[in-house]
């Protein structure tokens, strides 16, 4: 399978630390649409044999996996890029009714130097939809701080059953990509 | 594009011959009808009905099956949600879970809001979708010979598993099943793994 090629450790430095806490809470399934603000951390997780990586159609396909990976004993977590969310709103009722846990990372467009216009209406809209949904909204914008926010974003995810999405501001998600 | 074959089943006794068998096998069902059939088929711990999220009955049981590959993995659904997440097929063929099954029962109408038409009625063959998306085995069912049939590919078959069941319009008494979402998460969990 052709590979494409994937930012630099120097590119998205966060990355990294943060395939590394995914490890800690042994998340074993990511689902995920291609996208370039998370295109390292999705690398990594490709390459995690630990982890089944699950390619979606749509976004809202993820919410649901992680739903039935969650009743089937295995942590997940879903990666979106900011657009994505908008396509979740009405599945993420399924986990808020029942009280189903979910770790989301969102990586933002349309919201800092953003260059594209079409990209800055669901970028702008994306906290308040998280927000809408009844998703506990973790918003980072330092690199060295991404790593973190999603341990407590985990740890409050599994532990208190809720959905917690960590927002990753557009200035850690430079790629040289279109997407 | 017309239904050439006449539809006779009945959605109620496909579903109970369905699960008649199940053993040990999961199953989520797909919101409306085709959770009244198997709850009117009798209610089990190893029974997840989602009641909302139209179109999530396939990831959801996909999830399922990729994270409980010594199980058995069912979704039931309806032709209704299935249309809502035909994305869904590609994601399945995919990952090739040797342990998932989807059966839709495909009454060419939405149920729950008046009996309105559905795609499948003009013609729109959702199981040539799941072929052309890679499902290992895909059936088409009509009659009771096809359905005892399909009834071992659905229940052992080695997956991705793809069968439509065609059922009469009419509707069948609903069956109400546990409408608690916390509830049912918590003892489908603690049948299956012990911890809610």
């Amino acid at each position: 399978m052709a590979k494409a090629p994937i930012p630099t450790r120097k590119q998205q430095p966060w990355a990294d630390p943060v395939h590394g806490v995914l490890r800690d809470f042994d998340i074993r399934q990511m689902a995920y649409v291609p996208d370039g603000g998370h295109a390292r951390l999705i690398g990594l997780c490709l390459a995690d044999p630990k982890m089944r990586s699950v390619l979606l159609t749509t976004e809202e396909e993820g919410v649901a996996q992680m739903a039935g990976a969650w009743l089937g004993g295995q942590r997940g977590v879903f990666l979106t890029q900011s657009g994505g969310v908008g396509n979740c709103i009405n599945m993420l009722s399924v986990i808020q009714e029942c009280r189903i846990p979910l770790l989301a990372l969102v990586s933002m467009r349309g919201q800092w130097g953003e260059t594209f216009p079409w990209q800055v209406p669901m970028g702008q809209g994306t906290q308040a939809a998280l927000e809408a949904a009844n998703v506990i909204v973790k918003h980072v914008d330092e690199a060295d701080q991404v790593a973190e926010t999603v341990r407590a974003a985990a740890a409050m995810a599994f532990n208190t059953s809720r959905a917690v999405a960590v927002v990753v501001s557009q200035r850690l998600t430079e790629t040289g990509g279109r997407g | 594009m017309a239904n050439a074959k006449r539809i006779t089943l009945d959605r109620r006794k496909v579903v109970a011959r369905v699960l008649r068998d199940r053993g040990d096998a999961l199953l989520i069902t797909g919101l409306g009808a085709p959770s009244f059939d198997a709850m009117a088929a009798g209610d089990s711990l190893n029974n997840f009905y989602v009641w909302s999220g139209m179109g999530s009955a396939v990831p959801f049981g996909l999830g399922l099956a990729c994270a409980q590959p010594g199980r058995r993995v069912l979704t039931v659904t309806g032709d209704g949600e299935m249309l809502m997440g035909l994305g869904s097929l590609a994601t399945v063929a995919v990952q090739r879970p040797a342990n998932f099954a989807v059966v839709v029962i495909d009454n060419q109408r939405y149920g729950e809001t008046g009996g309105q038409l559905t795609h499948t009625e003009f013609g729109v063959d959702i199981p040539a979708m799941a072929k052309g998306a890679g499902f290992r085995e895909v059936a088409t069912v009509y009659t009771n010979a096809e359905l005892e049939e399909a009834v071992p590919l659905i229940l052992k078959g080695e997956g991705p598993v793809f069968v439509t069941v065609k059922v009469r319009p009419e509707p069948a008494k609903i069956v109400l099943p546990p409408r608690d979402g916390p509830m049912m998460r918590h003892r489908f969990r603690a049948n299956l793994l012990g911890e809610g």
